[in-house]
Parts: structure tokens; C-alpha cells; sequence
């Protein structure tokens, strides 16, 4: 119940935005991230984008954890 | 998709999967307490991975499945009006209330529509004015705030056709009834990520502080799973109790505050029932008092009085962890996807359901 998918935003109206799942492009609402710019990823949720992904944070997770990985297997 | 291919690296996870099994001396059981873990957990075979001194256990983490017959019925006695038209998620039409199901009800003519998002069910309410649209509404803290918004939606316009059967849940508060049973015996929580987006972290600040238990908020792809293991064995094994975030791409230490408040302008916290554990204090949402004539079940003064759950169905103690589905006498005989005894066995994030899609037959 709680899936949420990653979704680009391809257009911006008010508080409905365009984005593309998968291919296909969905209206969402932004009523819950009235930050969320043109060309975020977003997470979306029963129709409604519930948070900006953080893209930084997501390469820096991944990033540091292979490096504690490398250093700490070899 | 961004962030999945990499999420998904097999190599990776195999790498953490060694780092946890050079780590982890303490049998421990961990509990998740989000469905879509749950499944995610079953579909990518990391019960079966990890050593076997750590036990995956799954708690009351699907919204279907911990509803209670009570909103059920409600739900079910609203459809029957002919000036109804019932929209909800797919998820709830099987789900057997004391003596009906909405896909019962549908099959018999009742009006009822299976929608995404609760802006299809204002939709629905614009282009029929003449009918009462109905949002049958379960959640968690993720799905809770899209309920909020289209109340606020219907508000603005003065669509006064639209009300909702608010049946929602709220998760920290669960995690406190759980680790107030002694007999459950959990060494680590997996948080779930898309409540947390909503939440954030600190309502979860007591399970380290006031029960010394580790918790980490975790993603939903394998190396996610894994790398959220490894942080609550690290923990565990240090003797640490921190509550920490694994998908901080999804979720930032302060959630969303903006939802948050939408949420709270218009609900606020009451107590609510779990199915087969009973009330929780602290758990449920009710609508404000400004906003309660979009209350479906006032509204029309629906009453249930005779709620009843199957007595074989053991979905209580599967949604406390304290039985796996393989101890109930109906699981995969009685109890089948097809034809559900509990909603444990409905929903496609119901333990009971995880545990016969992904064959698990025996211990
Ligand atoms: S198998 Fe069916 S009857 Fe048994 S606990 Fe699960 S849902 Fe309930």
C-alpha cells in the first residue's frame, strides 16, 4: 500500500504536475511538495508526488557505502 | 528508472550480504513493519539469504490488512444506498467484512468504483452531482496527507457530494503497543521508508531512547534491504541503540513538514482498532471538527453493531509476528488468495498472502 515509484516531472501546472513512469506520463498532484520543480524525480504515491528525491544524497549512499565495502572486504 | 538500476546491483549485495555475515555473532529477530517490505523481502529471497541467526518477522505493516470489520461493514452499508457511488483502492474489494465484501456487494449491483488516487474519487464526484461520492479511505502516514488534500480539494470548490469512511493508521505509536508485549521479543526495526518520507524520523525516537533498540529507516530494493540490515547488525552488535536512515534519498531526517500539516489541518490523532489486536491509543486520524461534514459515516448515520471477525483466522497474532501464517489450521486450505478467510490473506502486501505467493510452505 505504501509503493511509492521514482518519477521525473515533465511539466508543471498550479499543483498538478506531468511526470513519466515507466514511460508513461501521469497527471499527479503537488499539493504535498509545492517545492517540487520541472525535471525532479519525485516519489510518487496513489497519484500524489510525496517527496523530492534527493539525488545527491542518493549517489552519496551509494558511493560511500562501496567504498566501506572495498576497503573493509579486501 | 533513476536510482534502481543501481539499487539493484546483485553484486553489491552480494558484498553486503558477506559483511553481514562477518558481523552478525547474536541470533536476533528483526521486524518490519511495512508491507511493501515485506513483499519486497519475500520477492528478492532475503529471508532465505541471510544467516540463519537473523530472523525476518513481519508486523502489522499493510493497511488493508489491519482494518478492522467494523469500517468494513460501514463501508459495505454506505454502498447499499442507491445514491452512492463507493470509490476506494483495489485492494479492499476482497476483503470479507462480518458477512459481505464490496466485491460481493459490486457483483450484486452496488455501485462501486475502484480508483488510484483519491483526485480520480473527486472526479467521480464532479461529473455525477447528482450522487454521493464516497472515498473509502485506508492509510498509513503515506497515503493519509493525499486523503487530507482532496478534503481541502473538495472544500475549495464547494463539491459538497464528497465525504470519506476515514480508516487510517498511524505507525509509531503501533511500534510502541508491539514492544510493550514482552512476549514478541524484537532486537531491530526496519522503518518503513514512505511513511518516514511523510513523518521523518523523530516520532520513532523512542524505540532507541526509551526501549534501547536499534531502528533504521530502509529503502525498498535489494541493496537497500541489505545495506538496512547491515546498519541495525551493526548496531545490534555494538551494543548501539540509534535510530538512523538508510534511504535518505527518499527520506529527509524532517520527512515532509509541508504534508505533515496538511495532514494535521485537517485530522487529528484518535484512537483507533487494529484488526485481532485490538485498540491502540494514539493510532487513528479522525477528521477535524471543521471538516466533519465530509464524515461518510456521520453524514448518513451509519451504525455497525455486530461486528464479527472469522474465529479460525489467526491474523492477530500474524500481524503482531508472534505466529507465521504456517501455524493457522486455514492457511492455503480454507484461506486462499482466491477466496480469503482474513486480510492478511487479501491483501497482496498481507504477510499471509507473501508467504503462499512465494511458496513458503514450510519453515
Ligand atoms: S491464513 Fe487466512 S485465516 Fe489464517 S491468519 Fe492468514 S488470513 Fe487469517
Amino acid at each position: 500500500m505504501c509503493l511509492a515509484v521514482p518519477a521525473k516531472i515533465v511539466s508543471v501546472d498550479d499543483n498538478i504536475a506531468e511526470v513519466e513512469i515507466a514511460g508513461v506520463v501521469r497527471k499527479i498532484g503537488l499539493d504535498l511538495v509545492p517545492e517540487a520543480k520541472l525535471h525532479d524525480y519525485v516519489l510518487v504515491h496513489a497519484g500524489f508526488a510525496i517527496q523530492v528525491i534527493d539525488e545527491e544524497e542518493a549517489l552519496k549512499t551509494l558511493e560511500l557505502f562501496k567504498e566501506i565495502m572495498k576497503h573493509e572486504i579486501s | 528508472m533513476k536510482f534502481l538500476k543501481e539499487y539493484r546491483d546483485g553484486a553489491l549485495a552480494r558484498d553486503i550480504l558477506r559483511k553481514i555475515e562477518g558481523l552478525s555473532k547474536k541470533p536476533v529477530k528483526l521486524m518490519e513493519v511495512c508491507g511493501t517490505h515485506t513483499v519486497a523481502i519475500f520477492r528478492h529471497g532475503i529471508r532465505e539469504v541471510l544467516p540463519g541467526n537473523i530472523a525476518l518477522i513481519s508486523g502489522p505493516g499493510c493497511p488493508v490488512c489491519v482494518t478492522p470489520n467494523r469500517h468494513i461493514d460501514e463501508a459495505i452499508e454506505l454502498c447499499r444506498r442507491r445514491d452512492v457511488i463507493l470509490t476506494t483502492f483495489g485492494d479492499m474489494m476482497k476483503v470479507p467484512g462480518s458477512n459481505s465484501s464490496l466485491a460481493a456487494e459490486k457483483a450484486g449491483g452496488a455501485s462501486i468504483r475502484i480508483v488510484y488516487s483519491t483526485m480520480d474519487a473527486l472526479d467521480i464526484a464532479r461529473m455525477n452531482p447528482e450522487k454521493e461520492v464516497i472515498f473509502f479511505g485506508i492509510g498509513f502516514e503515506t497515503t493519509s496527507p493525499t486523503i487530507a488534500a482532496a478534503v481541502l480539494q473538495a472544500e475549495r470548490e464547494g463539491l459538497n457530494n464528497f465525504s470519506v469512511v476515514g480508516a487510517q493508521k498511524l505507525i509509531p505509536q503501533a511500534i510502541r503497543a508491539l514492544l510493550s508485549d514482552d512476549e514478541i521479543g524484537i532486537n531491530g526495526f526496519i522503518l518503513p521508508g514512505h511513511v518516514s518520507a511523510i513523518i521523518g524520523v523523530s516520532p520513532y525516537e523512542f524505540i532507541a531512547g526509551e526501549f534501547g533498540i536499534p531502528a533504521v529507516v530502509i529503502g525498498f530494493e535489494p541493496v537497500d534491504i541489505l545495506q538496512g540490515i547491515y546498519m541495525l547488525i551493526k548496531q545490534i552488535e555494538e551494543g548501539a541503540a540509534k535510530v538512523e536512515i538508510q534511504y535518505n534519498r527518499g527520506v529527509p531526517p524532517a520527512g515532509n513538514p509541508h504534508a505533515m500539516a496538511l495532514l494535521f489541518k485537517v485530522f487529528e490523532v484518535s484512537d483507533a482498532i487494529w484488526r485481532g489486536i485490538g485498540t491502540i491509543p494514539g493510532t487513528g486520524l479522525k477528521l477535524r471538527k471543521e471538516y466533519q461534514k465530509f464524515d461518510a459515516v456521520k453524514k448518513f448515520g451509519i451504525k455497525i453493531n455486530d461486528d464479527r471477525e472469522h474465529p479460525g483466522c489467526k491474523c492477530g497474532d500474524v500481524l503482531r509476528g508472534l505466529k507465521t501464517p504456517l501455524e493457522c489450521g486455514l492457511f492455503g486450505k480454507a484461506c486462499l488468495p482466491e477466496h480469503p478467510v482474513g486480510a492478511c490473506m487479501v491483501s497482496v502486501e498481507g504477510t499471509c498472502s507473501a508467504y503462499y505467493k512465494y511458496g513458503k510452505r514450510s519453515e
